[in-house]
């Protein structure tokens, strides 16, 4: 009879008994919590800031509008269920889609919607202030009003959804426990910020390629000064390098920069730090082949130069770091928070077994 | 704010006598009333409603795929008990609690009870929550019934009377705690100058309880102690939450738990970690499907066998449900008599059986001047209103009981005492009279403990009787004075 039952067991039984004994549910859900206010805080940015840039250019015709919106459609959505609900891209169906569509999962509302599920899955762990803050944010989503402010002012509706984002993660520092929660509700948020940046970035590359007489020119340049807005670096970027806004040193600020906390290796550096807090490995130790592949690429970034990088293409190199952290989030799944299912009936039978010999 | 039409309309009325004075210890209440204005009284009950939606103080409505949240109303008025009232009403509780646990170890190991005749055995044996499967199992510490919450009425004399005993999951008194909270925030300064007993205490008794009912086969001095919560759409979960962070303790779901080599374990980001004790809100029929109910997906296959082998510890334990069968409701007087050999101090309200041949007669000639309830039904569902009933559903009733007679018991309609309530604009914008009841939590462990107060559920429709949250019901805060005014 043991014999049975211990071939069952996947996992090493902890020793732990303290309390930062972590049930794995509640890791998965601080871990998409976080994930999702953080997605939905990219994409109130990202309409918010190319609503704004439209304003510059007028007379567009259906095909420059759809020009504009499909690539930040592709970075922030799926075009396919798009296309199901609505006949052109243009501002409005766009922004509504990625705004208030339910059909589509990654929506604002959506979003937002299933980071308040998760947080009450968890609400015995955080903090009454994060879930109060989450759920105020999800009753005015409820109500009539938000579709309102949206339609009065889009921009006062999105500077609403990044001030709750803002507040929420403000107050996850300030009040959330240093446990290993935290380093949870930390994974979730570099890598969707990682994430986000490398789609933020890759939107130029999809409307990028313009003529060449366009190159440096005013849209060119309004184009780029938008990238850098939707990534919150506008004023980072200005401050840093006091000059125009070039091309290459937007990629380079967006991917490089140590010190500005959206970049790509600001959001690696803390995740490497995390993962190994979690594991409780030495620096430069990885646990898995996920991990050590996701180290590569952090040691990669120490020496690679934007140059490099433009010769062998912006676009694949952004595509690599996504699938990077890509595994890395199945790895955090499977080593974390994954337990096979019990498998009922051979539970059943066992058990009767076990039953029947007393 | 209190108007001088206030009627108590032939009712036991809280806070005034049938001449219209104010009872001795609502004076405080009363002088506060007179100084409030409407406009302000609104205010604060605004106020109070806002914060409960925002921090999620809410239950789901059932059938509604909008998963619609909503709050418990809560009125803004504080029932009020005096210190030798409560004393009495303790007393009662404890002598209460204690007998039923005592008939639960007897029913479960020598049955004296059914072979002294003093309840006849089939009554027993056939009750739908009798587990027959833990005959002369000895539970932790002997201890069968850790939380219990009864439903207590007042007559039309005030007596105080038992309507109901919740000896499974007794929910509400995460109610009891936020009220508490809600008020003191409303009115500081009468919360203040009344000198109210605290209701803090209520986690941390109930942590010790769970605590101290650990398996005695334990190594460590810390047994590991969780809630395991029927999930996040059950209409409860808030309570769940709410207790399991009050106390500290992981909030678990069935899938949380595995049980190897007859030891329950719960899985962790680091493995899977020993569990000691589990507070259940979720009923016998649902925690292991494969003792119970085998379509059950909210339990833990096996955790039986390792209660059984004493590895882990149920608050409550299982088979409790039969004692607090409507049926054997009627024997409690009788039990606390034949175990304590003393004389009920909180009586029973005054019940029919409708197995009893005599007794069913009277029933069913006098269905429309009786209430008839269910002997396994809770949340004021299964009942049978009859003054207030129309001819089709007596004749339904009719029908059951002589199909079922094992199943249904009568009582007469109760006309509970009333308290002065604030009635939404819609009925006046004032306060009224509403039939209120009272549910106290008791808790037992190393003694045994009855948290001063409790919670005070009040019918808001106007003329009803029934208290239930999902039937209209609201809740006040219930204060219990340091001393008699």
């Amino acid at each position: 009879m043991s014999e049975l039952t211990i071939s069952t067991i996947q996992k090493p039984i902890s020793n732990r008994r303290d309390n930062l004994v972590m049930l794995s549910r509640v890791a998965n859900s601080l871990y998409w919590m976080s994930r999702y206010i953080e997605r939905s805080e990219n994409i109130a940015r990202l309409l918010d800031v190319n609503l704004q840039l439209m304003l510059d250019f007028s007379d567009l015709n259906d095909q420059q509008l759809k020009d504009h919106w499909l690539p930040i459609l592709c970075s922030a959505g799926d075009e396919e269920t798009f296309f199901k609900l609505y006949d052109k891209a243009d501002s409005e169906t766009v922004t509504e889609f990625l705004t208030f569509r339910e059909e589509n999962p990654n929506s604002i509302i959506s979003c937002l919607f299933s980071a308040r599920e998760n947080a009450r899955q968890v609400r015995d762990q955080i903090s009454l202030e994060m879930f109060e803050t989450l759920n105020e944010c999800y009753l005015f989503l409820k109500s009539k009003n938000a579709r309102e402010v949206w339609q009065t002012g889009a921009h006062e509706f999105y500077e609403q959804i990044k001030k709750y984002s803002h507040l929420f993660q403000g107050l996850t520092g300030s009040t959330f426990t240093r446990n290993e929660g935290y380093e949870f509700i930390n994974l979730g948020k570099f890598l969707e910020r990682a994430d986000k940046t490398t789609r933020i970035l890759d939107i130029k590359y999809h409307i990028l390629l313009p003529s060449v007489a366009d190159v440096g020119g005013a849209v060119d340049t309004a184009q780029w000064q938008a990238i850098l807005r939707s990534a919150s670096a506008l004023e980072a970027y200005r401050r840093f390098h006091v000059e125009d806004i070039l091309p290459k040193k937007v990629a380079e600020f967006l991917i490089f920069s140590n010190t500005f906390p959206r970049s790509i290796m600001s959001c690696m550096r803390h995740l490497d730090e995390d993962l190994h807090r979690l594991s409780g490995k030495e620096r430069r130790e990885y646990r898995s082949n996920e991990e050590r592949s996701f180290g590569k690429l952090l040691s990669d970034l120490n020496f690679l130069t934007i140059d490099e990088i433009l010769n062998s293409g912006l676009h694949q190199f952004l595509e690599k770091v996504q699938a990077t952290l890509d595994q890395l989030d199945d790895h955090i799944y499977q080593e974390y928070m994954y337990h096979p299912p019990v498998d009922l009936e051979s539970e059943i039978f066992l058990q009767q077994q076990q039953m029947q010999q007393q | 704010m209190l108007t001088e039409d206030y009627k108590t309309e032939n009712f036991f009325d809280e806070m005034f006598t049938e001449e219209g004075g104010v009872r001795p210890h609502y004076q405080k209440v009363a002088e506060k009333l007179k100084a409030l204005d409407p406009d302000e009284h609104r205010r604060k009950q605004t106020a109070v409603d806002l914060a409960f939606m925002r921090s999620g103080v809410t239950f789901t409505v059932y059938n509604d795929d909008q998963g619609t949240e909503r709050i418990f109303p809560f009125d803004l008025m504080p029932r009020v008990i005096p210190d030798t009232e409560w004393q009495r009403i303790e007393k009662g509780l404890i002598q209460r609690i204690t007998a039923l646990n005592l008939f639960l170890h007897d029913i479960y190991h020598d049955q004296k009870i059914l072979k002294d005749r003093v309840i006849p055995p089939h009554y027993i044996l056939g009750a739908k929550h009798f587990r027959r499967e833990f005959m002369g199992f000895n539970v932790p510490k002997d201890i069968y019934i850790h939380i219990c919450g009864t439903d207590l009425i007042r007559d039309r004399q005030g007596n105080y009377l038992v309507l109901e005993d919740n000896l499974r999951c007794p929910s509400g008194a995460s109610y009891m705690l936020e009220n508490r909270a809600a008020l003191k925030r409303a009115f500081p300064d009468l919360y203040r100058s009344a000198r109210v007993h605290p209701v803090d205490s209520y986690s941390a008794e109930l942590r010790k309880v769970l605590q101290y009912v650990a398996p005695p086969s334990l190594p460590s001095s810390q047994p590991n102690v969780v809630l395991l919560t029927p999930g996040v759409f059950n209409s409860a979960y808030f309570e769940h939450a709410f207790l399991a962070r009050q106390m500290g303790i992981p909030i678990v779901e069935g899938r949380d738990l595995v049980v190897r080599d007859a030891r329950v374990y719960m899985r962790t980001t680091s493995g899977l970690v020993p569990v000691d004790v589990i507070y259940r809100r979720i009923d016998d029929d649902f925690l292991d499907p494969t003792v119970f109910r085998p379509d059950s997906l909210l339990g833990v296959p096996g955790l039986v066998n390792a209660y059984r082998s004493g590895n882990v510890s149920l608050a409550n334990s299982i088979g409790t449900g039969v004692a607090d069968d409507k049926v054997v409701y009627y024997f409690v007087p009788k039990i606390i008599k034949y175990y304590l050999a003393e004389e009920p101090i909180l009586p029973n309200v005054d019940t029919f059986l409708a197995s009893e041949n005599e007794d069913r007669l009277f029933i069913l000639d006098n269905l429309e001047k009786l209430v008839v309830k269910s002997a396994n039904e809770a949340g004021g569902y299964g009942m049978l209103m009859g003054p207030w009933a129309s001819q089709e559903e007596i004749s339904t009733f009719r029908d059951q009981i002589r199909a079922n007679p094992r199943n249904f018991i009568a009582q007469h309609p109760i006309s509970l005492s009333r308290h002065p309530t604030w009635c939404s604009s819609d009925e006046g914008g004032r306060l009224e009279g509403r039939h209120v009841d009272l549910r106290p939590y008791i808790l037992y462990g190393e003694n045994i403990s009855v948290t001063p107060g409790g919670l005070t559920r009040v019918a808001l429709r106007k003329g009803s009787l029934v208290v239930n949250s999902s039937q209209g019901g609201g809740s006040k805060d219930t204060w219990v004075l340091n001393g008699d005014s």
